[in-house]
């Protein structure tokens, strides 16, 4: 069994970290009702009790107690880095129901806060803190019997998670080359309170662009989207439609915090998605995945590695219709806008590739079934044809019967990156702020510029394989051989 | 003489266990002292205690499938695996062959070969070495290739056999066409025999003629095995003067003519049926091997759906070098039988000339084994060929990979670990090679 590291930072990076390691815990004391220190278990979480038959105890405590919400997580201890210029939120979670899993090592803060700007997380605190930041990345990866992927959890529109987060990021490349980076980055909406989420975001764009294996965009409006539609549901109240209230998606219930704050119901959606993604590497399935296999399988080159997550069920009804049209119609679901985390539309686009990554009662005949019927309506770039990777883990989500994590890699990005493009240039034409961001040691003017082109190539890219969609790509002339 | 075989990779690990579970079960119906004492030799060896070790080494770069492999063996109550005679890691090769080729491999050279001597240096006399593995993933196609080339290295002189399994067409890995071609170009070079199953047809034998509604992995498997053992399994050979071959692996590459071009082996086998409907089937020989030839000769991998309209060219036909639509030329075949009244099977219909190329006789080109010990049916057929065969899958894959190639989609994940480019085009050129020999079979 291999281990991850959650590196999260900023406000958001770690208020979606917090609410990942409930959930997390939630899902472990679900599956795990021994309650014994086990593989699975042993993914994400340390176990701080070395006497072997003391451990199977202190597990089992640690995790009845979470069912019970008794609130001390003594022995148990998440794999993680919490980086934050303010105290705020970290502060939050010392007070709150996961104070006794995190160790003050793990932590990292400073008083003052970026101020939202890029330049004074990555370059002001990004040199200040770089030693003691590689220090905890290392003690971290030291408890690792087998270290496989960071996940790097950060808001794009902010200036610790944007700034200091992609600065992050490339120490992780200097310093652990062969580990896997994905990276969870959520995307300003239009209308953000922060006026210079723009600039932030293009400028952390280019570093990960450059340093990333994967990033998984997540758009703020998609997640207000999503919720609005589950309230609404939720209140209609019509026969049939009643919300299961204990799902995972929608809901912290059965998670060690009890009140939810304003972007706790978003932050659970993206905390599930870090959940379904590894749940694969963590628990027994017929067709497993490994981490590694998902930059092998869908990222074609270097840079277009944006894989574009859906989830379904998101809004899991009480059981009205027959399981077979369910379980096809959470395979349609995945390839709506609906269902996505971001706001392009997959079937206007052309897909790369795609991962399908199931959970629960789903059969390897399901899979066939669906992939054939749907692959009709998909897009998909003339050398991929067949470009579907799979996996099947047989333990579903917490009130889940089944559940379809799909990551595509789809050219409908382009569509966020040049709206973000657009607003970045809107500012940076009147030279908005820019005064703020010039005058931090290590800024310079350029720094401006060589982001803004890196974004354009980007976008370049994609509109490059979009061009060959819908035309009848001849196939490659074979070597001949000499007869 | 003894086979030792190595399982990489989760498919090489799954399946080699099956091989195994099967070849010991075989054996142990009772009454069949001398055969089970021929296979016993072949596979297994004897403990301090008495208790039947494979004569296998396994090794993977993660543990799971290794420890479930073990364990099923152990719980078996028939046979095991040898304590110390796996390697494992805990990181997959993630899809990757390079990943598996050019690290891997060579970072776990020492302690493979190791625990691949000890087994050698366990066999009175050793009959070859035969490598299973899938060749879409990482661990098996790229590890189970370097590691074929190591063997290469270290036992020269003896015979190397690979079992492969292909992949689903579409799949369950998107590089899986890049592994199979990098793989397959490799082994080309260092292998004397490549036995190949398709997942396609294994499965169209499980849904089609097993009637298996839901199917795994070990559904799958179990077939392969079941086809496997019935090539590999003690047989007599025409002029072995009724005692069991020993020779597995010699015979097996002589019988059909492997070649440096020419080494690409399918394996068919009749009859396939539900468990349940075998206590009220009959079987008769000529039946069978009617049906056994024109699966051949239509290039039908299972018996359901034969074309009979394929006819072999006649000899105006073949002077002008025309092969009759869907006809399958074969190189040479090895046509196994096992059960009841063996001995008076006709089978004259594979010696046909006109199945054959021009260039080898009828005599040469076809061999035939046989036992009277039954296995799953009172009677079987199993036809390893030399053939066609596997050229049009053989095409599709490589024109994929080309395809792919051709847009430098994915290289950069290759090149990450030591691989070039230029690699990737040797391995183009030598597998255009193969399809171009196999295409001009007349
Ligand atoms: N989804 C989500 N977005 C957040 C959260 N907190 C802040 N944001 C967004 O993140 C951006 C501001 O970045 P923030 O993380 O607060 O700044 P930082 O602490 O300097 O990294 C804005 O676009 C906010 O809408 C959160 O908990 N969840
Ligand atoms: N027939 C069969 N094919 C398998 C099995 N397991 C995996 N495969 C196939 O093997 C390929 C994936 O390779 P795998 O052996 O899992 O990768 P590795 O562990 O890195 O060598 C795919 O084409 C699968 O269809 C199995 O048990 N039986
Ligand atoms: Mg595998």
């Amino acid at each position: 069994m291999t281990q991850s590291v959650v590196v999260q930072v900023g406000q958001c990076g770690n208020q979606i970290g917090c609410r990942f390691w409930d959930l997390a815990l939630r899902e472990h004391a679900h599956v795990n009702k021994r309650g014994l220190y086990d593989e699975a278990l042993s993914s994400f979480f340390r176990n701080l009790c070395n006497d072997t038959t003391g451990s199977k105890l202190c597990a089992q405590r640690i995790l009845k107690q979470n069912i019970c919400a008794v609130l001390t997580l003594t022995y148990l201890n998440p794999q993680a880095v919490l980086v934050d210029m303010e105290e705020g939120v970290v502060n939050e979670i010392l007070q709150g129901p996961l104070r006794e899993v995190f160790d003050s090592g793990q932590l990292l803060t400073d008083v003052s806060g970026s101020g939202n700007n890029w330049a004074v997380g990555h370059m002001t605190y990004g040199s200040a803190y770089r030693e003691q930041i590689v220090d905890k990345l290392r003690k971290a990866a030291e408890h690792c019997d087998c270290l496989q992927c960071f996940f790097l959890i950060h808001s794009m529109g902010g200036g610790t998670g944007s700034g200091l987060g992609t600065r992050v990021l490339g120490l992780l490349e200097e310093e652990f080359p062969e580990v896997c980076r994905i990276v969870t980055s959520i995307y300003p909406s239009a209308e953000d309170d922060v006026i210079t989420s723009p600039y932030n975001s293009v400028l952390a764009m280019s570093a990960l662009t450059e340093h990333a294996d994967c990033v998984l965009p997540v758009e703020n409006q998609s997640l207000v989207d999503i919720v609005n539609k589950i309230n609404r549901m939720s209140h209609s109240g019509k026969l049939g439609s009643v919300i299961k209230t204990d799902s995972t998606v929608i809901s912290g219930q059965g998670g060690v915090s009890g009140a939810e704050k304003p972007f706790d119901a978003m932050n659970n959606i993206v905390a599930n998605l870090l959940l379904n993604i590894t749940s694969s590497a963590r628990f027994e399935g017929s067709l497993n995945m490994d981490l590694n296999e998902i930059a092998m399988n869908l990222v074609p080159f270097p840079h277009l590695h944006y894989l574009v997550p859906s989830l379904t069920p998101l809004y899991p009804l009480a059981d009205v219709s027959v399981p077979t049209r369910r379980l096809d119609q959470m395979f349609s679901d995945a390839f709506s806008k609906d269902h996505q985390l971001i706001r392009g539309n997959p079937k206007h686009s052309l897909y790369l590739a795609c991962a399908l990554m199931l959970r629960g009662n789903v059969q390897m005949s399901d899979l066939r079934r669906n992939i054939e019927r749907l692959k009709l309506s998909l897009p998909f770039v003339s050398w991929n044809q067949e470009g579907w990777k799979t996996s099947l883990c047989s333990v579903p989500p917490v009130g889940h019967s089944q559940f379809l994590l799909a990551l595509a890699n789809n050219t409908c990005v382009k569509a966020t990156f040049m709206e973000l493009r657009e607003r970045f240039t809107k500012l940076y034409r009147k030279k908005a702020h820019l005064h703020h961001y010039l005058h931090v040691e290590g800024m310079e003017q350029n720094t401006f510029s060589e982001a803004i082109s890196s974004l354009s190539s980007l976008i370049e890219e994609y509109n490059h394989l979009d061009g060959t969609k819908g035309r009848v790509m001849p196939d490659a002339h074979r070597l001949s051989i000499a007869r | 003489m003894s086979v030792v075989t190595v399982q990489l990779g989760q498919c090489g690990n799954q399946v080699g266990h099956e091989l195994f579970d099967i070849i010991c079960s075989d054996a142990h119906e009772p009454q069949r002292k001398e055969y089970r004492s021929a296979s016993c030799e072949r596979f297994f060896h004897h403990t301090a205690h008495g208790d039947l070790e494979a004569r296998a080494v396994l090794v993977d770069m993660e543990s799971k499938v290794i420890n479930r492999s073990m364990s099923k063996a152990a719980k078996s109550g028939r046979w095991r695996y040898g304590e110390s005679s796996h390697f494992s890691q805990k990181q997959g090769s993630g899809n990757n062959w390079a990943n598996g080729f050019c690290v891997h491999g060579p970072r776990h050279r020492e302690a493979v070969e190791e625990l691949v001597r000890r087994e050698v240096e366990r066999c009175d006399r050793l009959a070859g070495l035969m490598a299973m593995m899938s060749v879409a993933g990482g661990t098996g196609s790229g590890v189970g290739t370097y590691v074929t080339q190591c063997l290469r290295e270290i036992y020269p002189k003896s015979f190397i056999v690979n079992h492969l399994t292909w992949p689903y067409g579409t799949g369950e890995v998107i590089v899986q066409n890049y592994n199979s071609v990098l793989s397959l170009a490799h082994l080309y070079q260092l292998s004397d025999a490549i036995l190949v199953h398709e997942n396609d047809t294994v499965h169209k034998i499980c849904s089609q003629l097993l009637n298996l509604r839901d199917i795994s992995f070990s559904d799958i498997n179990s077939i392969i095995a079941q086809q496997l053992g019935g090539v590999l399994q003690p047989a007599l050979t025409t002029d072995s003067y009724g005692v069991y071959s020993r020779n597995p692996l010699g015979e097996l590459l002589s019988a059909l003519t492997c070649h440096p071009e020419y080494k690409l082996l399918s394996v068919s086998t009749v009859p396939q049926m539900p468990s349940a409907s075998v206590a009220y089937s009959t079987f008769s020989w000529p039946g069978m091997l009617k049906h056994l030839r024109q699966m051949l000769i239509s290039n039908t991998k299972m018996e359901e759906g034969i074309d009979w309209q394929v006819r072999p060219p006649s000899g105006s036909e073949r002077t002008r070098s025309v092969t009759g639509v869907g006809f399958n030329t074969s190189l040479a075949n090895l046509l196994i039988l096992r059960g009841k009244d063996v001995y008076s099977a006709e089978t004259g219909g594979f010696e046909d000339p006109a199945l054959y190329t021009s260039w080898l006789s009828p005599h040469t080109a076809f061999n035939l084994w046989k036992s009277p010990v039954p296995f799953k049916y009172e009677k079987s057929a199993t036809l390893v060929s030399n053939s066609q065969a596997l050229l049009r899958p053989l095409d599709n894959m490589v024109g994929k990979a080309w395809n792919m190639f051709a847009s430098k989609a994915y290289v950069h994940q290759y090149i990450k670990f030591g691989f070039t480019e230029e690699d990737f085009l040797d391995s183009f050129t030598s597998l255009e090679q193969v399809i171009s020999s196999y295409s001009q079979l007349c």
